[in-house]
């Protein structure tokens, strides 16, 4: 029997695999709850369940790039638009053709415990207190900050500390993008020094300590000392708000209306890719992009909506639509050449980096 | 003299030591197994609210003694809008959405379910076990702090006061939640359940087995019996020995490389994952294997051979089954570390989110551990409770197979 057994299965490695039924989905772990919540209902309407993988935003590029067939994944998630590379990748292994959606926006908020102080704060603070490197008094010099209200007075006496996420993460891009660069920007690191180099490095004499991608890690570990601070998408602040509270950045607070309009600083567009190709030769690619940026799933009450996800405007939502509807492919020659097709009135068409 | 005292307050202190290091051991236990039981045990059970429903045929398009297809097919949709709009006449339309809030959204599937399974309450009024939301399910259970600010709540004062209503007229109940052990992963922590996972780490674990054990077997019967002392063996058990060492992410890599981009096997099966645990736990075994086989007293193999067998013969009728025990238990144990393993599975996609319980080895799979690194990322509460239930569901099922191995140990070992 055992010997019978053995036989079937080295026979089985070596015929060719049934062919695939199911979806494959990877890419980023912040868009990977949207996308199993849409994965289920999905599934709940009679199809068979898409397999959702989180793999990180470049890691789930680098599957999605890889080539075209049943071996290689249908959608890919992101929680920042493709890069220039990634495109080059695509075009080598074949995949010439990807549809570029955006799911809707996620806001990056600054947070910690709502036994705590709520601050507002500036990005070039923000800087301030993690850089590794900081400009004082027209020079730069390491870090010599250790209380916040030693970098404004207007800020309580909080001990330094951030929980940040691992260097692999896309919300670490994300807030190194539009934080530390922006904050770096502002404090006049770049005049001082002469390049922006550095504007990204955080401080390591244990004042920011990196937590892994684990966000319900961070919550916990926030709630435990008011005075910790840590990033995260604005789901996590959404279903623990009796926990934590997001700082207003800028003057704004992090809600769902400041972040569709973008007022909030920390908005960010959130995205997947579908590979062309694949639509009717794996059943069920059109239909579930149709269900994941239809009404029911980033309306006003929508379920994704619900969850924390910030809806699009609607001129953005009707070119998305169309560009599912019609399976418009994005230009990934030009992508590669760093000068991407897509421009909208947000102007986050500074991707294809 | 005073020699003598010193050397028996060496002896009395290296004593303290002992105790404290066995006394520290087992404080370490004791929080972990506390701290997990107490945040997981309530994810066993579910908040119910026990609801009269009255399964009105009209309103269910179903004819007297409906077919079980047919039940299947209607939709209970207007049934629980009549049912929650005639228990709450005094309430506006906008108060009894908020109401509906506070079941599990899903209550038409479980009221189908109900009326398939008991056709004959068609027609007919009758209590009904239906599901409360998470949040609510949070609140019963005390894990969630109501008496914090309404807007740094889900559930709002309405809603709490209709649950208080509900608590006075005791209409909430805990039940044992059977669906955490029949159904798959899930967004809703209401219906999010370890089956699929269970059943992927079966298949793993199977797969893992049947390619590992016979390898192992036969890899180190011909090492202790029939190949020659020499520089070679050597480098091979130095080599073996090595590759027990080997971090288990770095098998998974193999997997990823060979397997999937070389092979094209299909990614995220537990096929592919059988086979990358069955390459970290072939030296273990094997490692077992020979050290059962050289604890086989000579005198057997020499008795054989004084009464003519073949060398064949003395390996397989006497020294093998001799060996067995210790064999059984060092698999059991390299197994057991195959279970747990999450690193290797990483890299061939079976971290993943996956609805369906697998039927064979072919189909999209997760582990047990790679199910309750996936729940832990959730940042829904409900949640919290489930990842340390899988987690105690993993301990009870490693223990037991612990006390198998010693079990097994104990029963066929032979004193020479």
């Amino acid at each position: 029997m055992k010997k019978l057994l053995l036989l079937i299965f080295i026979s089985s490695l070596f015929t060719s695999v049934q062919a695939r039924e199911s979806i494959s989905i990877v890419g980023s772990s912040t868009v990977f709850p949207y996308s199993t919540i849409g994965a289920e209902r999905f599934s709940e309407a009679g199809n068979k369940a898409p397999t959702v993988e989180p793999t990180g935003t470049g890691g789930g590029m680098k599957l999605f790039c890889g080539g075209i067939g049943e071996n290689y994944p249908d959608i890919t998630n992101a929680s920042r638009p493709m890069k220039a590379k990634e495109a080059k990748l695509c075009l080598e292994n074949g995949v010439t053709d990807v549809i570029e959606v955006i799911l809707g926006n996620d806001g990056l908020t600054f947070s910690n415990s709502v036994n705590a102080e709520r601050l507002s704060l500036k990005k070039e603070h923000i800087f301030l207190a993690m850089a590794a490197e900081v400009p004082v008094d027209g020079a730069i010099v390491k870090n010599p900050f250790s209380k916040w209200s030693e970098i404004d007075s207007s800020y309580p006496s909080y001990e330094i500390e951030v929980l940040v996420a691992p260097p692999t993460s896309g919300t670490r891009d994300a807030f190194d993008g539009l934080v530390m660069e922006e904050g770096c920007k502002r404090s006049g690191y770049i005049e001082i020094k002469g390049d922006d180099e550095g504007c990204t490095a955080y401080r390591e004499d244990g004042r920011t300590i990196e937590m892994g991608e684990n966000d319900t890690l961070i919550v916990q570990k926030l709630a435990e000392d008011p005075e910790r601070f840590g990033y995260f998408g604005y789901s996590f602040l959404s279903a623990n708000q009796d926990k934590i509270q997001g700082s207003i950045i800028d003057g704004v607070e992090p809600t769902m209306e400041t972040i569709q309009s973008y007022e909030y600083p920390n908005a960010r567009p959130l995205f997947f890719y579908i590979k062309k190709s694949h639509i009717g030769v794996i059943p069920g690619i059109k239909e579930y992009a149709s269900l994941m940026i239809s009404e029911e799933a980033i309306g006003e009450d929508g379920y994704l909506t619900e969850y924390g996800l910030a809806p699009m405007t609607e001129g953005l939502t009707d070119i998305t639509i169309d560009s599912v509807e019609n399976l418009v492919a994005m230009d990934l020659e030009k992508c590669a050449n760093k000068d991407h097709p897509l421009k909208n009135e947000q102007g986050f068409g500074s991707a294809c980096k | 003299m005073t020699n003598l005292a010193k050397r028996k307050k060496a002896e009395l202190r290296f004593r303290f030591y002992g105790i404290f290091s066995v006394f520290l051991s087992l404080l370490f236990v004791a929080i972990l197994i506390f701290n997990i039981c107490s945040s997981g045990i309530g994810g066993f059970y579910k908040t119910i609210f026990l609801t009269s429903i009255h399964f009105d045929q009209k309103l269910l398009n179903l004819e007297d003694n409906a077919s079980e297809e047919q039940i299947r097919n209607a939709s209970f949709r207007k049934l629980i809008k009549n049912s929650f709009d005639e228990s709450f006449k005094d309430y506006s339309k906008d108060e009894i959405k908020q109401i509906k809030k506070l079941f599990y959204r899903k209550i038409d599937i479980e009221l189908k379910n109900f009326l398939i399974n008991n056709p004959e309450f068609l027609n007919k009024t009758t209590k009904v076990e239906l599901t409360a939301s998470t949040h609510i399910d949070q609140i019963h259970k005390g894990n969630f702090d109501r008496t914090v600010q309404e807007k740094h709540r889900k559930v709002n004062n309405f809603q709490l006061e209709i649950y208080d209503k509900f608590v006075e007229d005791q209409k909430v109940k805990k039940v044992w939640n059977s669906t955490y052990f029949t159904s798959g992963d899930s967004r809703d922590p209401e219906a999010a359940g370890v089956a699929s996972s269970v059943k992927g780490s079966v298949f793993t674990i199977l797969i893992c087995f049947l390619l590992s054990f016979p390898i192992a077997i036969f890899a180190s019967i011909y090492l202790q019996e029939f190949a020659k002392a020499g520089k070679i063996t050597d480098l091979i058990e130095i080599n073996i020995n090595n590759l027990a060492a080997v971090p288990s992410i770095i098998f998974g890599l193999l997997g990823l490389g060979i397997l999937l981009n070389f092979f094209g096997l299909p990614r995220s099966t537990a096929l592919v994952g059988g086979i990358v645990l069955s390459f970290m736990t072939l030296p273990t075994i094997i490692v077992a294997c020979r050290s059962s086989l050289r604890a086989v007293p000579p005198s057997i193999r020499e008795a054989a051979l004084a009464l003519g067998a073949t060398k064949n013969q003395v390996v397989f009728h006497h020294v093998l089954p001799l060996a067995m025990p210790g064999t059984l238990t060092g698999t059991i144990i390299g197994l057991a570390r195959a279970i747990g393993e999450t690193a290797p599975l990483l890299m061939i996609g079976m971290v993943a989110f996956i609805m369906d319980i697998p039927s064979n080895p072919l189909e999209p799979a997760v582990g047990m551990p790679a199910q309750i690194y996936l729940w832990s990322e959730s940042s829904e509460r409900g949640f919290i409770e489930k990842t340390s239930s899988a987690i105690i569901l993993l301990l009870m099922f490693l223990i037991v197979v612990n006390f198998v191995s010693v079990y097994f140990r104990k029963k066929y070992e032979k004193k020479w």
